[in-house]
């Protein structure tokens, strides 16, 4: 028990936190631009395991992860498309097309990877970290946060980012009023269907990059159904945020946190079952649910799609 | 229909529409009409629900497109393809329900619209907005959330807001009806003096006094056809007495080829008889979507037809609803031959041979995925003869709908059939036989023809007919005027959940009636 409290132990339990969080956190901000714009997008688990097989693909065979990153995304955005021309442009129903990318992505991913990998599991080489001068050296923080790879750096800059373009530009507005009262905004001049499709399209380029990091950097290597709920998890984030980003990175370390507990206890022999640990973030699920889900407030709009002139 | 042709379009219209006629599944909303809206003038569109006012506005603010006929901008024949494509000629739009994101400040709607690539100028709007607001008079508050404001003063952000964008033309659909009596004459100076700095104005409202009261020049519209228009040089020469009662003409006025018109059958009410039900202060609580009803009073013998006329929604089916129990009453007593009732549930009520013909047959009528067998006996679920210890009767079932069929003249392609796929008039025939079942006493029937082919239409009045002379009492809920005129004995007319005075069915009743309809005295 006396390693439980020691300072590597630690460390590394937080560590493995932001690890877990990063692609919690870029499906989280994903599902939250397409909320606001009033799409519930419940294939971003699809567009995650996309992004994660095609950005494995793309950094074994490039030998380059940022090559990877992209071809994630694109994975992710090739996904979205589906959904953007099914649910936004021709109006079918959101929940049940969500359902149905996933499952499918699901399968197509694992189908793929035994084609092409047969049974064998290839590593990727461990991701370079950017050190940070001076803050790394900060005993527990330090090794804990500032010595990862970039793209981690990158997507708590991007927190902010979206904070500041759901304030205070003219997309942000124009996002905001697609999934409060479309109406309003179509009779404004401004195309829904379009708007729309760019929220979509964005989440699909966030969930893709969130399941190219977990696959490249978090795991360094692809299984079948590697996500394994993470993008259900953006769903709840999304949800429990009230539309704030910087919410979203706080639940994402917080489930980050959780499952990282579910290793570190593991590593640390603690005798209790494994799979009563791995209930661990789901059960934070639920208790952030019963806890914060009364207050959460999700667009007027939201998983409706629009029709002008509709009567 | 000579009134129909109004002078052809002039160099001087903003928008001038030519025959425009707009057809939806089973209605057309617009038969061709013809209309010319220019600067300095308010036009005030004038004409009950369903006159096809909306569906006029929604092709003027590019929502819809028009089937036939052509929309003049500027002269020239331009069809408006897109709210967009509205805003950029000049049309501004302030529609019946408000157009403002909730969520968002006044300034940040005032700012929706933009290129999403440029950041919102504040600065140059809050300079504009200034400049608008202080040589109307009028203040708006920025930074307020829209959630927070007023309807008022988010009507005026609407208004500021087509302002904004330079419109020539600001369309203002049915702006008065959630405004306060001081809302409303605040809205019309606002509309004098838009007008006097050169913008044309399209009103529409189907309250007389304030188109009397506002306008320039009226056009009345009725059943999706134009029936006349007063111009402005003959609106200046009359009075307002004289321009209500022209109006009152155009609006209710019998069509001489009105094939619905039928004599009013000369029928006996028994004066002496007791009064089957008797309603006295009856009153309900407003709701948020709903208006509430105040001392409602009425007696109705056995064999009387006693009709509530008004424009639609001003607490029908709040009326019609808290007398089969479906809503609470908070006041007041109803009396079923004599027994007081108001605190019996719905099928206690029932029980006592009180029956409600719902308006909306498909949702609360009927379970439009049931046979039509079963969709006669939805209110007798459970009890014998055609539910015993729990379980369907089917053979008893099939046999009473057969009879039923047969008796109600129910066009059907079996018993089976589920009854969402019978046409209107044949769900409303099921209803009927369910409702007129027996041990019904008193029967209410809400818009009892709406929707409904001639056929159906004729057929349905008959049956109802046909109730009172059983010596049934008969409460019917209709926004057709012409259909109470033809059935009732008396007609009551209901104003903001209230009824503001009941009229023996004589022969200037339409006139009476009509003019208690919009707020006059009769």
């Amino acid at each position: 028990m006396t390693g439980l409290f020691s300072e590597v132990f630690l460390s590394a339990l937080l560590f493995g936190a932001v690890t877990a969080a990063i692609p919690l956190l870029l499906a989280g901000l994903g599902e939250q631009m397409s909320e606001k714009a009033g799409v519930l997008n419940i294939g971003i688990e699809g567009m995650m395991l996309a992004g994660a097989y095609l950005g494995f693909v793309g950094a074994f065979y490039s030998g380059s992860l940022w090559f990877g990153f992209l071809t994630g995304a694109a994975g992710g955005v090739a996904v979205a498309l589906i959904m953007a021309l099914l649910c936004v442009r021709i109006g079918l129903n959101q929940i049940v097309i969500g359902i149905a990318l996933t499952l499918g992505l699901e399968g197509l991913t694992a189908l793929l990877h035994h084609f092409q990998f047969s049974r064998s599991y290839p590593r990727l080489p461990a991701a370079d970290a950017t050190v940070i001068p001076l803050l790394s050296d900060i005993p527990v923080i330090g090794p804990a946060f500032f010595k990862h790879h970039l793209i981690v750096y990158l997507a708590v800059a991007l927190v902010f980012a979206m904070s500041y373009l759901y304030r205070r530009t003219q997309l942000g507005l124009n996002l905001q009023a697609a999934g409060d009262k479309p109406a309003a905004l179509d009779v404004a001049g401004i195309d829904v269907i379009r708007t729309r499709t760019i929220a979509v399209l964005s989440t699909g380029a966030l969930a893709g990059l969130g399941g190219a990091y977990l696959a490249n950097v978090g795991a360094g290597l692809f299984i079948p159904f590697i996500t394994n709920g993470a993008g259900f998890l953006g769903i709840v984030l999304a949800m429990l945020a009230r539309g704030r980003p910087v919410w979203v990175l706080f639940g994402a370390l917080l489930f980050g946190v959780c499952l990282s507990l579910t290793t570190a206890m593991q590593v640390a022999g603690i005798n209790i079952p494994t799979d009563v640990i791995q209930m661990l973030p789901f059960l934070a699920v639920m208790i952030m649910l019963v806890l914060f889900g009364r207050r959460a407030s999700l667009p007027a709009a939201l998983g409706i799609p629009y029709e002008r002139g509709a009567r | 229909m000579s009134s129909h042709s109004s002078p052809p379009a002039d160099i001087s219209d903003i928008v001038a529409l030519e025959g425009v006629t707009k057809r939806f599944p089973g209605i057309i909303a617009n038969d061709s009409i013809n209309l010319s809206i220019r600067p300095g003038e308010v036009h005030v569109l004038l004409g009950e629900n369903g006159a096809g006012k909306s569906t006029l506005i929604g092709m003027l603010s590019g929502l819809q497109q028009p089937d036939e006929g052509r929309i003049l901008v500027d002269g020239k024949p331009t069809p408006i393809t897109s709210p967009r494509h509205a805003l950029a000629l000049g049309i501004g739009t302030v529609f019946q329900h408000m157009m403002l994101v909730p969520t968002l400040t006044v300034a940040e709607n005032l700012l929706l619209g933009g290129s999403w690539w440029q950041r919102p100028r504040t600065e140059e709007l809050e300079a504009r907005v200034a400049e608008i607001t202080s040589s109307l008079g009028i203040t708006v508050k920025l930074h307020a959330k829209v959630s927070e404001l007023s309807l008022g003063e988010q009507q005026q952000v609407e208004i500021v807001r087509a302002m904004v964008r330079n419109s020539r033309l600001l369309i203002l659909d049915e702006s008065t009806s959630m405004l306060t009596p001081k809302g409303i004459e605040e809205l019309g100076a606002l509309m004098r003096r838009l007008v006097g700095q050169g913008l044309a104005i399209v009103f529409i409202t189907h309250k007389l006094k304030e188109a009397a009261a506002f306008g320039d020049r009226i056009s009345v519209l009725k059943l999706g056809r134009k029936v006349g228009e007063i111009p402005p040089e003959r609106f200046r020469a009359l009075d307002e007495q004289e321009i209500i009662s022209e109006i009152v003409e155009l609006m209710f006025g019998k069509q001489k080829d009105d094939p619905e018109a039928a004599e009013r059958p000369i029928r006996t009410v028994r004066t002496e008889a007791a009064p089957l039900l008797q309603v006295a202060d009856l009153a309900v609580a407003a709701t948020d979507n709903a208006p509430g009803l105040s001392s409602i009073s009425f007696d109705i013998r056995p064999g009387e037809i006693l009709g509530i006329a008004g424009i639609d929604g001003n607490g029908q089916k709040q009326l019609a609803e808290a007398l089969a129990g479906q809503r609470t009453a908070t006041g007041g007593s109803v009396r079923l031959e004599g027994a007081p009732i108001e605190g019996l549930s719905v099928g206690e009520r029932r029980q006592r041979g009180l029956r409600y013909l719902t308006d909306d047959r498909l949702g609360e009528g009927t379970v439009g995925t049931f046979p039509v067998s079963i969709n006669f006996f939805l209110k007798q679920v459970g009890a014998a003869p055609f539910w015993r210890g729990g379980v369907e009767q089917r053979a008893e079932i099939d046999r009473r709908a057969a009879e039923l069929v047969r008796e109600y003249d129910v066009r059907t392609p079996s018993l089976k059939t589920p009854v969402a796929r019978l046409s209107g008039g044949n769900i409303q025939k099921v209803l009927l036989a369910r409702e007129l079942a027996e041990g019904a006493k008193v029967v209410i029937f809400n818009k009892p023809t709406y929707g409904l082919d001639l056929a159906n239409t004729m057929a349905s009045r008959q049956r109802i007919r046909d109730t009172a002379a059983r010596g049934l009492a008969v409460l019917l809920i209709s926004t057709d005027l012409e259909e109470l005129l033809s059935m009732c004995d008396r007609i009551a007319v209901i104003a903001n959940g209230a009824l503001v005075g009941t009229v023996a069915n004589a022969d200037d009743a339409r006139t009476r009636v009509g003019r208690l309809m919009i707020g006059l005295a009769a």
